[in-house]
């Protein structure tokens, strides 16, 4: 074969189609800006999470437990730290003891629940505390001075240089927190934190039973290098005490697996701007061919085999996807930049921006790739031209349907995006999930512009005026761009409507579950002594509000488990073992691919006991108890997904490590919680005359309208009973509506690089039958038809084709968010109409901008100019 | 040019049916003559007479239903697609009703599209063929800044760029005024006698047809006169 034939054919012949093969090169830029963007993010995030991880961790190691570390851990820490023989530096060692607590600045009568972290000098061993102002951190130490986030002074009303109550002790506030490293922008707004000497932590006088604190030794070594060998050995044998061990090497592991799948998974929505652009390639590669066949035919009749043809159009479509991806690299390098501020709040580390050769290199050459398979289908076509063409002018070529290469190529366009998702999630099953999800919108989007060619031709609307008639009948005529463009919006829309509905509803059940009528509980007292029980009911009646009768928690651990003790886990560290971020919610659903067992069985769980369900529990399997018990072991309710993990049923025993104490227990009923309610929820509820006597403190759940009512009660509360903390509802939905919503912003960010694409799909398929346009356009003109009116059967038609792409969006968008709602996040699903109708109006907008600028030359022109030019 | 002695086309009972409508229909039936080299064919007959069709086969566009070609001692129905487009690119030229010149071509790439196609140096060459046709200034220009002549004379000097040993000429004049025809079929005729390049054109022109030394007349599918001019 000539292949310099081909290759000069080849530059010759794009010469004078650029403009048009400009719009595959665009199709395939969208794509690969947006992943090499989020790719090089990625990337950046990795390197800088491996830069920063001793700063991360502020030492070599880190040992935690829930409660005071035993005499052992002093022993070990003291080992540890010493020099050893070869004359190294000693380690050192610092203590923080971390719990919630309410703080209250007098001034300003401002409370709020923080994060109290008593701090021992020394730490951070690695990395800088950033205060303002500056280098406030080492004066810590010397007692009596707090440095607080920056964002409790907002929510206090307070100054820096105010006293602030914390229990029973007083402190002037010195400083606040810029920069800690590892924080994540979000987490401080749930709880903002205090620091403070540890040598002042005994005068606050908060720490009493059942608080929940978190004591955190922070270690350096002498030989640092060993320090991860020396986690490893130590790890079972703590483990067996609930005591953790950690050290920069599992942090930095842990923070860049989570990172990297993070931005991989993101990658997804990115991957779908370039499959959108792949669609573009596919059919301005199809109109290009159109318009070519008369080319190709004299070409193959003056002696071009049907390979050379096929090569030199191959060679342009591959050129012009290599022009894209390289021209899209750059652009993502660019929004890269961004990026950044796009995530800022949910990093917990600075990420440098680099240029990341990978994710170029990725970028690029799957951006040649997803051109070279969306061209190849039409291409194929090339070779089916005969040269008869010349002589006579037949009908296109078959549509080759029993063309062999097709099939393949079809099947190698499959293939490819399981592939090309496979490679960006680095998780095959994942990328044929995500391929089959692509698979299922596109066919749905598909079916429905033939339902609706279909539908038109059926049952045309021939009772419409004239202009909208003509309008509608371009949506069908031969040639027409109507799935083409159906898809590519279509699924821009899809993807933007899906985030927003997801967004939607977690917003919403939390706030419908909380909101409904005025009797239901927005604070809640906890850490409440039994002594002080009384009177903090008192307290709230006396105010003239609400409140729960007080509701006692009792900490417990599994020790047998249907006969067979729990031994502690001695196996090597996994991630299954560690704590769910939302309250072990989720676990047990789909998504949580734990093994069972596990965590489930060595957690700490926080019991109550009562005889009756609460209105937000349903029985589903078992009686609940009736009447006293007899001598058998205590009745106990199991919520349903935590029976199905530990395999336990009705009439297994169970018996419980009461702080020392064994108490048997037999399963009397399963039940199922809503979680999302603002109460008190229990995995397990013992029935009552067994744990009264147990060690245990109290939940009092109160309702309080006006905020500053909330205040006025959590100030009072705080003044009598120091060490009572208090959740107040609106800040946690706050919190997590800002949570929420920097998260969604992410992926809102990348979805719209697929409404892009499907934009310039649409500029494509609106500019590739633009000759058609100007020709009818000048003939409508030649017979009578004013500019209005023209233009009136374009809006017609963009109006429909916009309509029908957002219509279907929306409806499969509210299909697979359904579909999350139930077996993602496991919620109830509300359809927000009035938000939907406007993304549709958005989008049946964005549709008429682009239909009408890029046909703005068949308004424009006049009739005769176009009845004389040939091409 | 050719040190054969062989006949340059030989077309043997060809024969070409379609199935229209679940009816055959043939459009040809049991064409043979043969044409020696350096010969000149008209082939004329009515709209629908089977022209079109006839010599189509004859360049080996398009296969038989009945019936072979021997183009130059090759049997076309033993060859395959590709084969017979090479053969077509070393043999064969053309010249079409309608130009057929490649619009995002410049003239000269036009006419250097045959040599290419055949790894020949193509530049020099190419631009002696468009002096030969009196467009040697024109050479930049692409087809829609030309004439239809100007085209049809560009297409002239493309169908003589790799020396063909036969040139097919589907209505050459036929979208060409009538000082414009002329002046082509005498480029024609010169090529023909200077390089002893065989023509067959098919022609609806009495002027042209009358040109030839030997004239096929179809109807029907079928030749019903076959005249040689002395």
């Amino acid at each position: 074969m000539n292949l310099g034939f081909v290759f000069k054919l080849a530059w010759r012949e794009s010469r004078a189609a650029r403009r048009r093969l400009a719009l595959l090169v665009a199709s395939v830029a969208a794509g690969v800006a947006a992943l090499v963007a989020i790719n090089g993010f990625t990337e950046n995030l990795r390197t800088s999470v491996a830069q920063q991880a001793k700063a991360l961790l502020g030492a070599d190691i880190a040992i935690s437990s829930r409660k005071p570390l035993p005499e052992k851990i002093t022993r070990l820490v003291d080992t540890l730290t010493r020099a050893d023989s070869t004359g190294s530096k000693a380690g050192a060692h610092a203590q923080v003891t971390s719990f919630a607590g309410m703080a209250y600045v007098p001034r300003t009568a401002g409370v709020r629940l923080v994060q109290v972290k008593a701090i021992e000098a020394g730490y951070p061993f690695y990395g800088t505390i950033v205060t303002a102002p500056a280098n406030r951190w080492s004066g810590l130490a010397g007692g009596g001075r707090v440095i607080v986030d920056p964002t409790l002074l907002t929510a206090l009303n307070a100054t820096i240089g105010d006293t602030l109550a914390l229990g029973d002790a007083r402190f002037v506030i010195d400083a606040t927190v810029s920069n800690i490293p590892g924080d994540i922008g979000v987490a401080t707004s749930i709880g903002p934190r205090v620091f403070l000497s540890a040598s002042d932590l005994a005068a606050t006088n908060l720490i009493k039973f059942g608080s929940r604190v978190e004591y955190e030794i922070f270690l350096t070594l002498p030989d640092p290098g060993r320090s991860q060998a020396i986690a490893d050995k130590r790890r079972p044998g703590l483990r067996a005490e609930h005591i953790g061990i950690r050290t920069v090497e599992d942090d930095r592991q842990d923070l860049t697996d989570t990172l990297t799948r993070l931005g991989h998974y993101l990658g997804l929505v990115a991957l779908v701007a370039l499959l959108l652009g792949g669609l573009g390639v596919a059919s301005a590669t199809h109109l290009f061919i159109r318009r070519k066949l008369d080319t190709i035919a004299v070409l193959r009749c003056l002696g071009a085999t049907a390979g050379q043809v096929f090569l030199a159009y191959l060679v342009q479509a591959l050129a012009m996807g290599a022009l894209g991806s390289l021209i899209g690299a750059a652009l993502g390098l660019g929004i890269q930049q961004l990026l950044p501020l796009v995530f800022r709040d949910l990093l917990p580390v600075d990420v440098r921006i680099a240029v990341s050769p990978q994710a170029v290199a990725i970028g690029v050459t799957l951006g040649i790739w997803v051109a070279f398979v969306f061209a190849l289908i039409p291409l194929l076509g090339v070779r089916r031209v005969s040269p008869l063409e010349t002589l006579r002018r037949t009908d296109e070529p078959g549509p080759g349907r029993s063309d062999p290469l097709t099939w393949a190529a079809f099947a190698l366009m499959a293939a490819s995006v399981v592939g090309l998702a496979a490679i960006q999630v680095r998780n095959l099953r994942d990328g044929a999930v995500f391929a089959g999800g692509v698979g299922v919108v596109v066919l749905v989007l598909w079916l429905a512009s033939l339902g609706l060619i279909a539908a038109l031709r059926k049952w045309f609307p021939s009772r419409l005026p004239y202009l909208w008639r003509q309008g509608l009948a371009n949506l069908y005529r031969p040639a027409n761009q109507t799935g083409t463009v159906v898809l590519a919006l279509g699924f821009g829309a899809f993807l933007l409507a899906t985030v927003f509905l997801v967004q939607h509803n977690l917003l919403r059940e939390f706030r419908v579950g909380n909101a409904g009528g005025g009797a239901r509980p927005n604070l809640m007292f906890f850490d409440i002594q039994p002594d002080q029980a009384g009177g903090v009911s008192a307290l709230i009646a006396e105010s003239g509000h609400p409140a729960s009768a007080p509701v006692a928690i009792v900490p417990m651990r599994i020790a047998i488990l249907k006969g067979k003790p729990v031994v502690p886990d001695s196996t090597p560290r996994d991630t299954t073992e560690q704590e769910p971020q939302r309250g072990g919610r989720n676990r047990g659903g789909p998504g949580g691919r734990r093994p069972p067992g596990g965590w489930a069985i060595r957690r700490e769980y926080r019991t109550t006991y009562r005889d009756s369900l609460t209105d937000s529990e349903t029985l589903v399997l078992g009686q609940w108890w009736k009447g006293p018990r007899g001598d058998g072991p205590a009745r106990v309710s199991i919520e349903q997904d935590l029976a199905t993990e530990l395999g336990v049923t009705v009439g297994d025993e169970i018996v419980w490590d009461v702080q020392g104490t064994n108490i048997p227990s037999r399963v009397a009923n399963l039940r199922t919680v809503d979680w999302g309610r603002f109460q008190t929820n229990f995995f397990v509820v013992f029935e009552s005359g067994v744990l009264e006597k147990a060690p245990q403190m109290l939940v009092t759940l109160a309702r309080v309208d006006s905020a500053a009512a909330r205040g006025r009660l959590q100030r009072r509360i705080a003044e009598r009973f120091p060490n009572v903390a208090a959740i107040d509802l609106s800040q946690v939905q706050e919190a997590i509506e800002s949570v929420l919503s920097k998260a969604t912003l992410a992926v809102r960010f990348l979805a719209l690089f697929s409404l892009a694409a499907g934009t310039i799909v649409l500029v494509g398929a609106v500019t590739t039958a633009r000759l058609q346009r100007l020709r009818e356009g000048v003939l409508l003109k030649t017979l009578g038809a004013t500019r209005a009116q023209v233009l009136r059967i374009l809006v017609a038609e963009y109006v429909a084709l916009g309509l029908l792409s957002a219509a279907v969006a929306i409806v499969l968008s509210a299909g697979a968010g359904w579909a999350l709602a139930k077996w993602v996040f496991e919620s109830r699903f509300d359809l927000p109409v009035a938000a939907l109708s406007g993304l549709t109006a958005l989008l049946v907008l964005v549709t008429l901008l682009v239909g009408l600028w890029s046909s703005a030359e068949v308004l424009k022109r006049p009739p005769l100019e176009i009845l004389r030019s040939d091409t | 040019m050719s040190e054969s002695t062989e006949p340059m086309l030989v077309s043997q009972g060809l024969t070409q049916a379609y199935l229209s409508g679940g009816r055959s229909l043939t459009v040809l039936n049991n064409i043979t003559f043969t044409l020696e080299r350096g010969g000149f064919l008209a082939i004329v007959g009515p709209s629908g007479s089977g022209k079109t069709t006839l010599l189509g086969l004859l360049a080996g566009l398009d296969r038989p239903s009945a019936g072979e070609v021997i183009l130059d001692g090759h049997k076309l129905s033993g060859m395959t697609e590709d084969e017979r487009a090479t053969l077509r690119s070393r043999k064969v030229g053309f010249v079409f009703q309608s130009f057929h010149l490649i619009p995002t071509l410049t003239a000269r790439e036009n006419v250097q599209v045959p040599l290419e196609l055949r790894s020949e140096p193509a530049e020099e060459r190419a631009q002696d063929l468009l002096n030969r046709v009196g467009l040697g200034d024109r050479s930049h220009h692409y087809p829609s800044q030309l004439s239809g002549g100007e085209q049809q004379r560009v297409a002239l000097a493309r169908a003589f760029a790799s020396r063909p040993q036969i040139l097919f000429a589907d209505e050459p004049t036929g979208n060409l005024d009538a000082k414009n025809g002329a002046a082509i079929i005498e480029l024609m005729m010169e090529l023909n006698r200077e390089w002893g390049t065989t023509l067959v054109l098919v022609t609806h022109d009495r002027d042209l047809a009358g040109r030839a030394r030997r004239m096929l007349r179809l109807a029907d599918g079928q030749v019903v006169e076959d005249v040689t001019y002395p």
